[in-house]
């Protein structure tokens, strides 16, 4: 299968399948699946929302009519339990949609659950969940990758059309990578934060998974836009975005060094020069880049995403929503007994990591040296992007490893991100595919990465490649 | 060690934690790596370089200041995890 989402409109209008069929279909295989990918099924809502779509069809030729899509669970959707896979959220049932969901509602698409994610998306396997790790579908042993583990397992399993994550600093490339799929990370403002759970403020997007890059393209023409409700989201028109291959004759793809160096797995190295040397035979001009601050890129990421993150969970006192500890004896008491016993480790270590820097005497050292070097990695970018039009890598070192691999060590774990965390510091758009598979069959993503609003050219791109390749349509 | 066992209880005591001693310890050594990681940075030249707060350059984002509704009482109550009359309800603070 090519397109999932595409093909499933196309079986509707053809009157091969009815989404209330569908929706009833894959709510079944769901039931049986062993990944863990999802916290929530919504049947009731899901099928009401695909009867409705049934009526719709018959007068709009929108591709998202009667599709399912799912949601990461720290995106809020109304009426159905948003828990960010934390006990702290335990009970919470979000009064409105995130603008992201209400989007896709509009366009007719029917939301069946919400996936599995490390808790509060803070890590890079999906094993920091409360509700326990999802599993990659193409081999049950290992990580899906994280934060948006459960989307990316389900869209790689079939178990959904389509999917929204969430990215800080590579929650949708990565599991895209470690999943075979293709995800996208939009330019920061260009699809509104309201409604997603705030870990990094400066640095969180919302983007859309799915098996190829056309579909992924149909859920990002869905989202983009201004939203009053997020002022950071930018004020600017979108064209629509097109379904159609860019020409990629003349088009400059600078290669950083950088991304080639020590700790990059062998078999990863090989799929995405196998990946670079196609994109050049479509008609790519590659060239040699430096991005020479990208290095510190993970050191700046884990100071400024910490620092707002020990900013932003400190709303969960357990006043207003979600879990309350009730044995407290005092005001203090409760917020020290709800957070203590709400948040894991990983979350409890990054709450406090941020809070350190942030603490009288340190902030110079670490928040605002930090913040000067994102300054010299973005303007990196700027000069890079000077001479070409995109720039290529891997999206991760390794492709997945061992579910309960690297647990007891944070900072091997945080390296993961080290390709993926400049364009989150930068605000720029980049994308994953599928490019090759290594040594354990596992599937290897490239990334691509463009200047500020061009996910055009990422997605033209992604649709280039996979027209010549085959790599999205093998399936676990 | 680049972090004492005072500063791990300093910073859970500002973000509302409670830790017990072999957690202190943990912490202690997990975050020690981190920020020894982190030294690296000490060695950018960054002299009056501005600092980067933002991706993209927005300023102050206004609307027209006009009432427009937003949740009602009941509904943002919802979802507290106890309230009464109207209002969230948490332990007594005032003697």
């Amino acid at each position: 299968m090519e397109d999932r989402i595409l093909q499933t409109a196309r079986s509707y209008r053809r009157f091969d399948r009815s989404p209330v069929a569908e929706i009833e279909a894959l709510i079944r295989t769901i039931r049986q699946d062993k990944t863990n990918s999802f916290i929530t099924i919504d049947e009731e809502g899901a099928l009401r929302d695909a009867a409705a779509a049934e009526k719709m069809l018959a007068h709009s030729d929108d591709p998202l009519v009667g599709v399912p899509i799912a949601v990461k669970d720290n995106i809020c959707t109304r009426g159905l339990a948003t828990t960010c896979a934390s006990k702290i959220l335990a009970g919470f049932v979000p009064t409105y949609d995130a603008t992201a969901v209400k989007r896709l509602k509009e366009r007719g698409a029917v939301i069946i659950g919400k996936t599995n994610l490390d808790e509060f998306a803070m890590g890079s396997t999906t094993a920091t969940s409360s509700i326990g790790p999802t599993l990659n579908p193409w081999d049950l042993s290992k990580t899906p990758g994280g934060s948006s583990g459960g989307s990316g397992a389900a869209v790689a399993a079939g178990l959904c059309a389509g999917a929204l994550g969430s990215d800080t600093g590579g929650s949708i490339r990565m599991p895209a990578s470690f999943c075979g799929i293709t995800g996208l990370k939009p330019t920061y403002g260009a699809v509104s934060r309201f409604g997603l759970v705030a870990f990094a403020s400066s640095l969180d997007q919302i983007g859309p998974m799915a098996v190829s890059a056309r579909d992924t393209a149909v859920l990002f023409d869905a989202l983009k836009g201004h939203d009053p409700l997020d002022s950071t989201s930018a004020q600017r028109e979108y064209p629509q975005m097109g379904l159609e291959a860019l020409d990629l004759k003349g088009v400059r793809i600078g290669i950083p060094e950088e991304f080639f160096s020590e700790g990059l797995d062998p078999d990863v190295e090989r799929s995405v020069f196998f990946g670079i040397s196609t994109l050049e035979n479509l008609g790519a001009e590659i060239q040699q880049i430096k991005l020479p601050h990208v290095r510190y890129g993970v050191a700046v990421y884990y100071i400024i995403a910490t620092a707002e993150a020990s900013s932003n969970l400190a709303r969960y006192d357990g006043v207003r929503y979600g879990a309350r500890d009730t044995d407290a004896k005092d005001l203090l008491d409760m917020y020290l007994e709800t957070r203590s016993k709400g948040f894991n480790d990983e979350v409890k270590r990054r709450i406090m990591l941020g809070t350190y820097v942030l603490s009288a005497g340190y902030y110079d050292a670490y928040y605002k040296k930090a913040s000067q070097v994102r300054s010299l990695i973005a303007r990196d970018f700027e000069e890079a992007f000077a001479q070409c039009d995109l720039i290529a890598g891997p999206t991760t070192p390794v492709t997945a490893f061992g579910i309960h691999d690297m647990v007891d060590d944070p900072l091997r774990i945080y390296l993961l991100d080290i390709y993926t965390i400049p364009a989150n510091l930068a605000g720029l758009p980049a994308i994953s595919f599928p490019c090759g598979f290594g040594a354990e069959g596992l599937p290897v993503g490239m990334q691509l990465i463009a200047p500020h609003f061009r996910e055009d050219l990422l997605l033209g791109a992604g649709i280039a490649f996979q027209e010549w390749t085959k790599f999205h349509r093998v399936k676990p | 060690m680049k972090i004492t066992q005072d500063e791990v209880l300093h910073a859970a005591r500002l973000a509302r934690l409670k830790l017990g001693l072999a957690e202190v310890e943990k912490f202690q050594n997990e975050l020690d790596s981190i920020l020894e990681y982190m030294d690296m940075l000490s060695k950018v030249e960054t002299g009056d370089i501005e600092p980067m707060s933002r991706s993209f350059h927005v300023t102050n984002v206004f609307r027209e200041d006009e009432a427009v509704r937003s949740q009602d009482r009941a509904e943002a109550l919802l979802n507290a995890p106890c309230h009464k009359d109207g209002v969230v309800v948490v332990p007594k603070v005032i003697e």
